[in-house]
């Protein structure tokens, strides 16, 4: 089986109020943004006879911009103009290293962040660090707008918390307090370019002068349905000094907001097995 | 509605389907055949294409999605039957061999000369990372564009 261009109904939207006017009107349409994903089902003839409301022409959506209180990123920015932003490279530098390794340039270049979002993927990579930097999403329908936590966003493999009617228009990432102390990205795959994530973790750590744990933010992708902050291992850790005890026993407790499967990509016992390293080298300061 | 995109620097006209990749449309309606489908699922960048002057995957692209905007494929790169300094390159390095790759290789390749791309070659092969060849182990790969990026230092 093949596509079919002919099966395929193109609805196209001139700007975002035309888009959320159109998609009222037809929502079973699918939204379309750089295609990276859907083309894939859709080249083995899986999706054909869908409606495709194409995105392409929605400019106001494909912005960056910061205010006094963060970043927005329009859903339409690709991973590509993420790596380039420079407030975003500045304060958000977890992102710009997780859209390097999505895929090659020529997917960097086309897929975009709210796409890598709505496509709600459990190994999405740039997912970690949004859930570190308490991202939210903003989302809008023809009736209103609303913004929800990022990590609310997500309902299950591949399905997200949007109403029928609603589009992501942008992600806005707040600035932390202060600057954290530590900060981490690691992408663990089969090869270092085009790999699904086995596990991929993101890490925040905020330290008092005394050398005590003031906040750990620890996420992780490709190790549960959707992506999953380590709520224990970062409560336990509050307050306490990253002695070798207290990092051994946050490392246990990793496996208590995870539910890693075995797939095509990994097994279960290797996903936790690596998790947890990747926990110790940043709690250890090793990277 | 006709979709207008400007090709080698040709503007053409699409009549067809909106859904049409971009790819098909190069290859069936334009004719230019130059680029070539490996995976049909952006792995292997057999396809890979200049939009607005970026690599890109052309079996991954609704033409529709490309009105006003410029397209460039490999047949872009040489004058006639004159090949360019980079295709030169490949030529005598051995860098194409069953020549399925090339296309993307030579498309890619050009896009990280043209952006000022270093000549190390483990910046070459992180440049060339989501082009893949299963012929010639890289290495001659890596070396023509290394080749060419001397070549481009020595004009400048």
């Amino acid at each position: 089986m093949r596509g079919i261009a002919e099966s395929m109904a193109w609805i196209r939207p001139r700007s975002a109020r035309e888009a959320l006017e159109r998609l009222a009107e037809r929502p079973e349409a699918l939204p379309l943004a750089g295609g990276t994903d859907f083309m894939v089902a859709w080249n083995a003839g899986l999706q054909n006879h869908r409606t495709i409301l194409d995105l392409s022409r929605v400019a106001e959506w494909g912005s960056i911009h910061a205010t006094k209180a963060g970043v927005i990123v329009g859903a339409l920015a690709t991973h590509s103009t993420l790596q380039r932003h420079p407030a975003i490279r500045r304060d958000f530098p977890l992102l710009p290293k997780a859209c390097a390794l999505i895929g090659a340039l020529a997917i960097q270049n086309r897929g975009t962040l709210g796409g890598n979002i709505a496509n709600a993927s459990p190994a999405g990579d740039t997912f970690p660090p949004l859930a570190v930097y308490e991202a939210i999403v903003h989302v809008a329908s023809r009736e209103g707008r609303r913004a929800v936590p990022f990590t609310d966003i997500f309902a299950g493999v591949k399905k997200t918390t949007l109403r029928p009617g609603e589009l992501i228009t942008a992600v806005e990432l707040p600035f932390p307090r202060t600057r954290p102390k530590r900060s981490y990205f690691r992408k663990v795959g089969t090869r270092a370019a085009q790999a699904l994530s086995k596990t991929v973790a993101a890490g925040l750590l905020w330290l008092s002068s005394g050398g005590a744990v003031e906040e750990l933010r620890f996420a992780l992708g490709s190790m549960a349905p959707t992506v999953r902050r380590l709520k224990s291992a970062e409560s336990f850790l509050r307050g306490k000094r990253l002695d070798g005890p207290a990092i051994d026993h946050a490392c246990t407790l990793l496996e208590r907001d995870v539910s890693p499967i075995d797939d095509v990509r990994s097994t279960a016992e290797y996903r936790l097995a690596v998790s947890r390293n990747l926990l110790r080298e940043f709690l250890e300061n090793q990277r | 509605m006709p979709i207008r995109i400007t090709v080698n620097g040709k503007r053409r006209i699409f009549g067809g389907p909106p859904f049409k990749r971009l790819i098909d449309v190069l290859r069936e309606d334009f004719q230019l055949t130059g680029t070539k489908e490996g995976c049909g699922e952006g792995e292997c960048g057999a396809c890979t294409v200049l939009l607005d002057g970026e690599p890109v995957n052309s079996c991954l692209i609704p033409v529709g999605q490309l009105d006003g905007r410029a397209v460039k494929t490999v047949e872009s790169l040489a004058a006639g039957e004159r090949l360019n300094a980079l295709q030169q390159c490949f030529l005598e390095s051995g860098g194409a061999q069953c020549g399925i790759c090339t296309p993307g290789m030579l498309m890619t390749a050009s896009y990280w000369l043209g952006s000022g791309g270093s000549k190390d070659p483990s910046a070459v092969r992180n440049a060339l990372a989501g082009n893949l060849c299963r012929c010639t182990g890289y290495q001659q790969i890596v070396d023509s564009v290394i080749a060419a990026a001397r070549k481009r230092k020595s004009r400048a």
